[in-house]
């Protein structure tokens, strides 16, 4: 035992590292923010100088105002109606990914037979299934909710299949040294080596979701926000198109966000690279 | 020897028609240390994975009086699960529920007072060697198969963590079975040193190591033992 090792523990208690640390977070989070805010300035007064049209670009400040006001009226029903579509899509889609993958990476046999077919779905861009699931499931929420599914089907089975397969086949091996069965290899072992696969999938999977989100309710859709940027078009309001845009990207970060905190959670014991850099990561 | 622990005959091993091992024949009483000693390559590792049972594709056979869980297995990497404490690791035969007690009796064996909530990162390779040997003591064995346990440590830690092993061999009063390419290590050890030779391999010599413990790295007894192993290696056109 190295006496370097022996300080690890210990000094990562105390009140005043934590006090450190909080800091150091805000000042990452301030460095962040910078370049947002410079263009905000760098396009509020471009528009009021008159060097870009005001009924194209709308400044930064008028934008605010009609979101102020969408707020006051409808902004909120278009809001649900999106964000159930796009969990309802979301838990479909990647419930049955997880379901096929776990299945296809524990079983050679399953891979034999399901891996050529779904690598062939896949090669369809799911938006091609557009036309045919309004056929066949009209122009209601049945035919939305299905295509996002599809959408975050795929980055979520892929991950997941590929997390599972690439578990440490020596971990595998001290399971079977305590004659483990599969059910139990499955929850002590193969589950939590395979977490981080299966969060990076599930997290491009929802950032998928979101977009099929936008893609089907540009198309036919009474609410929601892509309803809403069709809308602004047709109307030729770039502020409401623009504020959309805004709102989405919101509910898309903040989604992103709670995924990411429960993934930190639950993989603080990774050993990884965090990047290099005089900054202290938190 | 009175009933052994283990009698293993392996009368051919082949991987892809490759020979491994060749006739081998190993005992193992109760308490007794035995080191297999050889070349990297020489299939010792492979006659440990057999004895474990991880390995079943073999013409011989097998006896172990000691069944199942009675025989726990230390690898050449600590193998420890990183999401889990060193105390959960420790454990790790029991899930959830582990003897909490026992754990941190084994903690305090092994010199890790104060590291049961630490995470397998925050350790060094000496340290996660010793979590690994109080995970193999947990499911109390009655035999400890080793696979090159220390090779990964360096040369000082090597010696502590061969001391550690002894006592606790001692006390658990266990019987150890141990792969080493480490002439030293093998002779410290054991109360017999399996010479083996390269493949197909079989063991070459036994050499019995009569001298009480502690015993003392220096001792010129030794020395002569290593001097005996060393020529049946070089006839074995190992090195």
């Amino acid at each position: 035992m190295t006496t370097k090792s022996k300080t690890l523990p210990a000094a990562s208690a105390g009140l005043d590292w934590n006090l450190a640390g909080a800091a150091a977070a805000w000042r990452r989070r301030l460095k962040g923010l910078t370049l947002p805010l410079l263009a905000i300035a760098l396009l509020e007064s471009a528009v009021r100088l008159g060097w870009l049209p005001a009924h194209q670009m709308p400044a930064p400040s008028e934008i605010l105002l009609t979101l102020q006001d969408l707020a006051a009226g409808s902004l909120w029903t278009h809001i649900g109606a999106s964000s159930a579509r796009v969990f309802g899509g979301f838990a479909i889609g990647a419930s049955l990914a997880l379901l096929v993958a776990a299945w296809v990476g524990l079983s050679r046999e399953a891979e034999a037979y399901l891996e050529p077919t779904f690598a062939a779905l896949r090669a369809i861009p799911s938006l091609a299934w557009v036309p045919l699931l309004l056929l066949w499931l009209g122009i209601d929420e049945t035919s939305k909710v299905v295509l996002i599914a599809i959408g975050a089907f795929f980055p979520v089975y892929l991950n997941a299949v590929a997390a599972i397969r690439n578990i440490d086949r020596k971990l595998v091996e001290v399971g079977q040294m305590y004659s483990f069965g599969p059910a139990r290899l499955a929850r002590r072992i193969l589950l939590p080596a395979a977490l981080p696969g299966l969060f990076t999938g599930l997290r491009s999977g929802l950032s998928l979701a979101w977009m099929f989100l936008v893609a089907a309710e540009l198309i036919a859709a009474t609410k929601g926000l892509g309803y809403l940027l069709t809308d602004g078009r047709e109307t030729s309001r770039p502020d409401v198109v623009l504020a959309s845009i805004i709102v989405l990207a919101l509910l898309g970060k903040l989604s992103d966000g709670l995924l990411a905190a429960l993934e930190q959670r639950s993989l603080a014991w990774r050993d990884a690279f965090t990047g290099q850099g005089k900054e202290e990561r938190t | 020897m009175s009933q052994p622990l283990l009698d293993i005959r392996v009368e051919r091993k082949t991987f892809a028609d490759t020979p491994v091992l060749q006739n081998v024949h190993l005992q193992l009483g109760e308490r007794e240390v035995v080191s297999l000693l050889g070349p990297s390559g020489c299939g010792k590792s492979t006659l440990l994975r057999i004895v474990a049972g991880l390995e079943r594709e073999f013409r011989g056979q097998l006896q172990r009086s000691a069944e199942g869980e009675q025989v726990a297995y230390v690898f050449q990497e600590p193998r420890l699960m990183p999401w889990l404490t060193v105390a959960e690791n420790i454990g790790f035969a029991d899930d959830r529920g582990y003897d909490r007690a026992r754990v941190n009796r084994l903690i305090g064996e092994v010199g890790l007072e104060g590291f049961a909530d630490t995470l397998p990162k925050q350790l060094s390779g000496g340290m996660a060697q010793r979590v690994a040997i109080a995970r193999g003591l947990y499911s109390r064995p009655q035999v400890l198969l080793l696979d090159e346990p220390f090779s990964a440590v360096d040369a000082f830690t090597r010696m502590k963590l061969q001391d550690l092993l002894l006592e606790l061999a001692q006390r658990h009063a266990i019987a150890l079975l141990l792969v080493t390419h480490d002439i030293d290590e093998a002779l410290y050890l054991s109360d017999r040193v399996l010479v083996m030779g390269s493949r197909p391999s079989s063991v070459r010599q036994e050499l019995v190591v009569d001298l009480p413990r502690p015993r003392d790295r220096r001792d010129p007894a030794l020395a002569a033992l290593k001097a005996e192993a060393l020529t049946e290696l070089q006839l074995a056109h190992v090195i």
